[in-house]
């Protein structure tokens, strides 16, 4: 039980640190890393909450997709990043007092009398760990009751794909591209032209 | 011991962090996107361990849904950031009044 205070500690006090240099970080190619940072700790999190599956997702898709995705744009853009942080003292006392409001305020929640809450009186001691494998009960539920729910995940992923692709492709001007059409039209009195050639002269 | 109020405290410092980020940040794009991920990943931390704390397998799948917006969104705003750079040579959000909107 110590164990488990001690690694969501080292976990979740990592995962708030490198959450404060993503955004603070001078260079967004740290704060990028930092982000990674974060994930990974998040995703350990999630192992000690019982969700495998989930942590293994989000080291696969977050830190091997998007976080690469992000890390591949900042480095390939040619930004001057000394210019965009010009702001970041003359918004940090406005930003500064909506954290602080926005803290206090998730913290009355907590603080708050939750006798009377749903979910007090099932809240176990610590996280349930159950007989049936994660990846085996999210398997069970996901392609039966939220199959829906799935099919639409994958169409708001191919929207994404096509969306992104449409976005960034350009047209370059001078490349020759095959017309398919208009070669299987052709035919003779298209493609061979008839002329009098005069005695003595060229065409 | 650790109770489901720790991780509900964890989900929102980052997701205050997060939206800290986007308020000192307001001129580059991508750490405003990078904010919106951490605003996600608190999400998904409240999902997850409610989901565990309740015993009941259905948070962990909106947990992947909210992951699969999350990387859609990641996708399309990381697209519109690269036309943006190209049509203006510069990411600064306050530019970005080409619709007059």
């Amino acid at each position: 039980m110590v164990l488990y205070s001690l690694t969501f500690y080292l976990f979740s006090s990592v995962a708030v640190l490198s959450a404060l240099m993503v955004i603070s970080a001078k260079n967004p190619v740290h704060s990028v890393l930092f982000l990674i940072l974060s994930f990974v700790n998040a995703s350990g999190l999630f192992v000690l909450l019982g969700a495998e599956f989930l942590a293994m997702i989000l080291v696969v898709v977050y830190v091997g997709a998007v976080a690469v995705l992000f890390l591949f744009v900042v480095m390939m853009l040619d930004i001057n990043f000394v210019k965009l942080r010009e702001g970041f003292l003359q918004y940090l006392p406005f930003g500064a007092l909506l954290g602080i409001v926005l803290v206090i305020e998730l913290g009355i929640l907590f603080l708050t009398d939750r006798s009377s809450n749903i979910y007090n009186n099932q809240t176990p001691l610590q996280p349930i760990i159950n007989e049936v494998e994660n990846t085996k009960m999210i398997g069970q539920i996901l392609y039966t009751e939220y199959f829906y729910l799935f099919q639409i995940c994958g169409i708001i992923l191919l929207v994404a794909m096509i969306g992104s692709i449409t976005l960034t492709l350009r047209d370059k001007g001078g490349v020759k591209r095959q017309n398919i059409n208009s070669q299987n039209t052709v035919d003779a009195s298209i493609a061979i032209e008839k002329k009098k050639v005069k005695l003595g002269e060229g065409i | 011991m650790i109770t489901l109020e720790h991780y509900l405290f964890l989900g929102a410092i980052i997701f205050t962090l997060g939206v800290l980020g986007i308020f000192l940040n307001k001129k580059n794009l991508i750490i405003i996107l990078m904010s919106i991920e951490l605003i996600l990943l608190s999400v998904n931390i409240n999902f997850i361990a409610f989901s565990a704390y309740i015993n009941d397998i259905s948070g962990q799948i909106f947990a992947m849904l909210t992951l699969t917006v999350a990387a859609a969104e990641a996708a399309i705003g990381l697209a519109i950031l690269v036309v943006f750079f190209r049509n203006l040579g510069s990411i600064e959000v306050n530019k970005i009044n080409q619709l007059k909107g």
